[in-house]
C-alpha cells in the first residue's frame, strides 16, 4: 500500500510601498495597498475560491478517502480578512469537512528559526492559535518557511511538542537514499520528517504547462500511473507544492483545474494507493531512517538551500540588521510595532533581493515588486531605519533615549493637560457670555493656562 | 562687440553641467554693454516645432533663429538652434532613458556620449555622432558666412569643429572653452578619436579658456597647448532663487551627510563609502545619504552592505529640482570626492543652502574655496576625520556655514562675465 500525501502552502506578503529615504521619520506607514489588494483579489479568483470549490466538492465525492493538508501564513489570513473575507470561509468550509489538516509554521513566514529559538517558538504559537481559533483544530505537524531543515531546527521543532515536519527530499541529502519513506530527525528520533518528493511535485508545480517538456500533456491517468509504477516497497509520495500552483503558477488554460479534479480518482482507481493526510502518514507508517541534515536545506530553486534568502551579502546584512532588533522588540509592547514587525520579517523580501537572475530569475520575479534587487534592499533598510527610530523611541536602551521618552512623554501630558485646560476655560467665557461667572474661579484658571503653555515651549 | 558663441541648451532643456555653466556665463556677458552674443545650439527638432524653421546647408539642416527674452539678462539675446542630435552628456537618469528608449525606433534620436560623456565608437553608432560633428561644422560654417560678428567662442569637444569651421569661413579669431577634458572623463584612458577633437580645437584657438588650473594644466601638459595661450576663467553660481520651503522636512535628530551627483568613477563614489564606514564605527548619530545614479550604484550598494552598514547609509536614486533643494536643506555635510573634475558647481550650491562642504583637492573648486574642507580624494582616513570633526564639534560647521555664505555669494557670473571679456580684448588686440 502506498500513500499519496498532498500539501499546498499559503502565502502571500504584505509588499512594501517605495519607501524613500525623505520618509524616514516622517511617515510610518510601509506598505502598498494597492498592490497588495489587488494581487490577493487576482489570486483569490484565479486560484484560491475556484480551488477550494473543486476540493470541497472533490471532498465530498470521495467521501473520506481524499485528503489534502494546508499551512496557510498569518500574513495571508490577515490579508484575507482584509481584502477577501470570502477566501476565509472557504478554508473553513474545507476545515469542516474533517478531511483537510492545517499544519503550522511561523506567523509571519520569517526565517527566524535560523536565528533565535525563543522567538521561533513565540511566532510558532502565535500561529498555531491562529489555526485552532480559525479553523477548530492544533496544529500536530509542523512545517517551516520554504520548507527550511536542518538537524538544529528539527530538535526545536520536536521540543515544542510536534510530532513530525516537513522538508525538501533534496538530492544531496539523501543521495541514493529515497524521499518515499517516512524518516527520523537524528538529533531526537521522535520527530518524524517527511520528504518532498520533488520530482512528483514539480511535475505539477512547474512543469504541468510546459509545452517543450517530452511528457507534456500530463494528464491525471499518467501521473496516477506513475506513482504506481514506483518500487513496491516504497511507502509514501509526498506531493508538496504552493497552492498558487493551480490557476496562478499554472494557469486555468493549461487545464490545471481539470488535472486536478480527475487526480483523486485516478489515484483511487489503483488498489495499492490512498491519500493521508501528514499526522495520518505519521502514525501509520514506520521510521526507516534518520535523515542527516547538518547545514539548512529548503525546497527553493536549484540549489535547495539558503540562497534565495540569504545568498548574497545585501540579503545577509539586511538579515542581520533586522534580528539586531530583536532584544529591543523582546521588550515592546506597542501593538503598531508588533504588528509591523511581523511583516518585516517575511521571507519575501529577502527573495526580492537575490541575484541569482540565471537559474531560477523566473520564479523571483512573480509578484516581485521591484525592478533590480538593489532597490528591494535600499527599499527594506529604509524601511527598516525608520522602524528602529521608532523601536528605540518606543524602548529607550541609553539614559540619553530614556531623558527623551520621558521628555516625550511629559509633552504629551501637557498638551492634554492645556487642551483641557483651553475647553474649560472656553465653557467659562461662553458661560460669562450669558452671565458673569463666579470670578474667583475663573480667575485661577486663567492663571494656570498660560504657565502650562509657558513651560511647554520652554521644554520644545 | 558681437561674439558667434557656439554653446548648449539652458536648463531645464538639458541640466548637464555645460548648459548651466552657458547659462551663467551668456547671462552675465548680457551686463556688458558693448557686447552682444549670438548664441548658437544644437537642437534635435520634434515634429511640433514646424514654425519659423528655414533650411540651410546641402544636408537640409532646419534652423530656427529666435530673439530670447529670458529671465534676470539684461537684453534680448540672439539665439539659434541648428537641427542636430548631438548633445553632452546630461544626467543619468535622462541617459538610461535614453539607452531604453533606444530600442524601440522614434522618430528621432539624440545621438549621445555615454556616461562619462565618451561616445562608445562601435559601430554604426559613433561613426553617427562623428557625422553629427561635421554636418553641425558644415552649418556652422554657413551662419559664420550669415551674420556679422568679431570673435567666436566654442564650448566643449563637440563644438570645436564647428568653431574651427567658423574660423576657417570668416578668419575671425576663436575662443575655445574647456570644460572638462577626456582625461577627467575617462579616468586616463582617453578616446584618441575625441583627444584628437580636442587637440585640434585648441591648436587652432586664439586663446583657450580653462575653468580651474587643473584643468590648464591639463590642457598644456596633456595636449601640449602653449601656456601663454591658456587662460583660466573661473566658473560661479546662479544666486539662489528663494524657495518657500523644502518639500521634505528631515525625519530624524541625526545628523545627515549627503554625496549628490553622478555615481560614476569621476566623482570618486566609494571613498564616500568607505570615509564613512570609518565615521561610523565612531559615531552612531548620523546618516549618510548617496543621491544620484549611475553605473557604480550598484557596486557601492553592495559595498555598503558588506560593511555592514546599510541601516545607516542610504540611496534615494536621482533626484530632481525640488528635491535636490530638499536634501540640501536636510544636510549637515556635503562631500564631493570627485577623483577628477574640472570646477564643480555642485559643491557651490550646497554652500548657499547654508551646508558645509568636503572637496577633494582633485576638483577645480577647491582652488578658489577657502571656507571648504579639503583632503585629497584617496584619503579615506583623513576624508573620515574631517566628516567626524565638522559632525561633533559645532563651532566647526559654524564657521563654514556663516564665512562659506559669504564667499560663495561674492562668485558671480558677471565677475566670471568679465574675465572672460578681458580675454575677448586680448584676442582682438593680438588680431586687429
Amino acid at each position: 500500500m502506498k500513500t499519496v500525501c498532498l500539501y499546498f502552502q499559503v502565502h502571500q506578503p504584505f509588499r512594501f510601498r517605495r519607501y524613500r529615504f525623505f520618509d524616514i521619520g516622517n511617515d510610518h506607514y510601509y506598505f502598498d495597498d494597492y498592490t497588495n489588494e489587488s494581487i490577493l483579489n487576482k489570486i483569490a479568483v484565479n486560484c484560491y475560491l475556484p480551488t477550494n470549490n473543486l476540493l470541497l466538492k472533490l471532498i465530498r465525492q470521495h467521501k473520506g478517502k481524499f485528503k489534502v493538508a494546508f499551512s496557510i501564513t498569518g500574513v495571508a489570513i490577515e490579508q484575507f480578512k482584509l481584502y477577501a473575507p470570502e477566501v476565509l470561509e472557504s478554508f473553513r468550509a474545507l476545515a469542516a469537512t474533517g478531511q483537510v489538516e492545517f499544519l503550522a509554521e511561523t506567523y509571519a513566514h520569517s526565517l527566524v528559526a535560523l536565528k533565535d529559538e525563543d522567538a521561533f517558538r513565540q511566532q510558532v504559537n502565535m500561529h498555531s492559535e491562529m489555526v485552532e481559533e480559525l479553523f477548530g483544530q492544533k496544529p500536530a505537524v509542523f512545517r517551516n518557511t520554504e520548507l527550511i531543515y536542518s538537524d538544529h531546527i528539527g530538535d526545536m521543532v520536536s521540543r515544542m511538542g510536534f510530532k513530525a515536519m516537513l522538508t525538501e527530499g533534496a538530492k544531496h541529502v539523501l543521495g541514493w537514499k529515497s524521499p518515499n519513506f517516512l524518516y527520523c530527525n537524528t538529533v531526537n528520533p521522535r520527530l518524524k520528517v517527511l520528504l518532498k518528493n520533488y520530482k512528483l511535485s514539480d511535475d505539477i508545480a512547474f512543469r504541468f504547462g510546459n509545452k517543450e517538456w517530452d511528457e507534456w500533456p500530463l494528464t491525471s491517468s499518467k501521473f496516477a500511473n506513475w506513482v504506481n509504477q514506483l518500487d513496491k516497497k516504497e511507502e509514501v509520495v509526498n506531493l508538496f507544492m504552493d497552492y498558487e500552483t493551480f490557476g496562478e503558477h499554472q494557469s486555468k488554460e493549461t487545464g490545471i483545474f481539470e488535472f486536478l479534479e480527475y487526480l483523486p480518482k485516478e489515484i483511487l482507481r489503483h488498489k495499492s494507493l490512498k491519500f493521508a493526510t501528514p499526522s495520518e502518514v505519521v502514525s501509520e507508517l514506520q521510521v526507516i531512517a534518520p535523515v542527516n541534515v547538518p547545514h539548512p536545506i529548503s525546497w527553493a530553486d536549484e540549489e535547495r538551500d539558503l540562497t534565495a534568502w540569504l545568498g548574497n551579502e545585501m540579503q545577509q546584512e539586511a538579515f542581520d540588521k533586522l534580528y539586531a532588533l530583536l532584544p529591543k522588540m523582546n521588550r515592546c509592547t506597542d501593538s503598531r510595532l508588533l504588528k509591523d514587525w511581523n511583516y518585516l520579517q517575511c521571507s519575501d523580501h529577502f527573495y526580492y533581493m537575490c541575484t541569482k537572475f540565471f537559474s531560477d530569475g523566473d520564479v523571483h520575479a512573480y509578484f516581485n515588486p521591484y525592478e533590480t534587487p538593489y532597490e528591494a534592499f535600499i527599499n527594506y533598510m529604509n524601511v527598516l531605519s525608520d522602524f528602529s527610530i521608532r523601536l528605540n523611541a518606543a524602548v529607550p536602551f541609553s539614559s540619553e533615549e530614556k531623558e527623551l521618552a520621558n521628555l516625550a512623554g511629559i509633552l504629551e501630558d501637557r498638551d492634554e493637560k492645556i487642551k483641557k485646560l483651553e475647553e474649560e476655560l472656553q465653557k467659562l467665557r461662553s458661560r460669562k457670555k450669558k452671565k458673569p461667572a463666579p470670578k474667583t474661579s475663573s480667575a485661577t484658571e486663567k492663571k494656570k493656562t498660560p504657565k502650562a503653555a509657558a513651560n511647554v515651549k520652554s521644554k520644545k | 562687440m558681437r561674439v558667434l558663441m557656439f554653446g548648449w541648451e539652458f536648463p531645464p532643456h538639458i541640466s548637464g553641467g555645460l548648459g548651466t555653466a552657458c547659462f551663467g556665463l551668456t547671462r552675465g556677458l548680457s551686463y556688458i554693454s558693448d557686447l552682444q552674443v549670438l548664441f548658437v545650439v544644437p537642437k534635435a527638432f520634434g515634429d511640433e516645432e514646424q514654425h519659423g524653421i528655414s533650411l540651410i546647408g546641402a544636408n537640409k539642416v532646419p534652423v530656427k533663429h529666435r530673439k530670447l527674452n529670458l529671465k534676470h539678462f539684461s537684453r534680448k539675446l540672439d539665439y539659434i538652434e541648428v537641427g542636430s542630435r548631438m548633445m553632452p552628456y546630461t544626467d543619468p537618469d535622462e541617459y538610461f532613458q535614453i539607452q531604453k528608449s533606444k530600442s524601440e525606433k522614434s522618430a528621432f534620436q539624440y545621438v549621445q556620449t555615454d556616461e562619462f560623456g565618451q561616445i562608445p565608437f562601435t559601430g554604426a553608432y559613433g561613426a553617427n555622432l562623428l557625422q553629427e560633428i561635421h554636418n553641425y561644422a558644415l552649418v556652422s560654417n554657413v551662419i559664420a558666412q550669415d551674420y556679422a560678428f568679431d570673435l567666436i567662442h566654442a564650448h566643449d569637444w563637440l563644438t570645436y569643429p564647428a568653431g574651427i569651421a567658423a574660423k576657417e569661413a570668416t578668419g575671425k579669431p576663436l575662443v575655445v572653452h574647456v570644460h572638462a577634458t577626456d582625461f577627467d572623463r575617462s579616468g586616463g584612458s582617453v578616446n584618441p578619436v575625441v583627444f584628437d577633437i580636442e587637440k585640434k580645437g585648441m591648436e587652432a584657438a586664439d586663446k583657450v579658456i580653462a575653468v580651474s588650473n587643473l584643468t590648464r594644466r591639463t590642457v598644456i601638459e596633456k595636449y601640449g597647448i602653449n601656456a601663454d595661450k591658456v587662460v583660466t576663467v573661473y566658473n560661479a553660481v546662479e544666486p539662489l532663487e528663494k524657495n518657500d520651503k523644502p518639500a521634505f522636512q528631515k525625519g530624524t535628530n541625526e545628523k545627515v551627510v549627503t554625496f549628490l551627483g553622478r555615481i560614476t568613477m569621476q566623482k570618486g563614489p566609494e571613498y564616500f563609502v568607505e570615509a564613512a564606514h570609518r565615521v561610523l564605527q565612531k559615531t552612531q548619530n548620523v546618516r549618510f545619504v548617496m543621491a544620484g545614479s549611475g553605473d557604480m550604484m550598484h557596486r557601492m550598494v553592495r559595498r555598503a552592505a558588506q560593511l555592514k552598514i546599510m541601516d545607516k547609509f542610504h540611496f534615494t536614486g536621482f533626484l530632481r529640482g525640488e528635491e535636490v533643494f530638499s536634501m540640501l536643506a536636510m544636510s549637515d555635510l556635503y562631500v564631493m570626492p570627485s577623483v577628477s573634475e574640472p570646477f564643480g558647481i555642485s559643491p557651490l550650491e550646497a554652500m548657499q543652502s547654508n551646508v558645509p562642504v568636503l572637496i577633494s583637492h582633485q576638483s577645480g573648486v577647491a582652488e578658489i574655496l577657502t571656507y571648504a574642507i579639503k583632503t585629497n580624494f584617496w584619503d579615506v582616513d583623513a576624508m573620515a576625520d574631517a566628516i567626524y570633526g565638522v559632525l561633533n564639534y559645532p563651532a566647526l560647521s559654524k564657521m563654514f556655514v556663516k564665512h562659506g555664505k559669504e564667499e560663495v555669494d561674492s562668485l558671480k557670473w558677471e565677475k566670471s562675465a568679465l574675465d572672460v571679456k578681458a580675454v575677448y580684448d586680448a584676442v582682438l588686440q593680438q588680431f586687429y
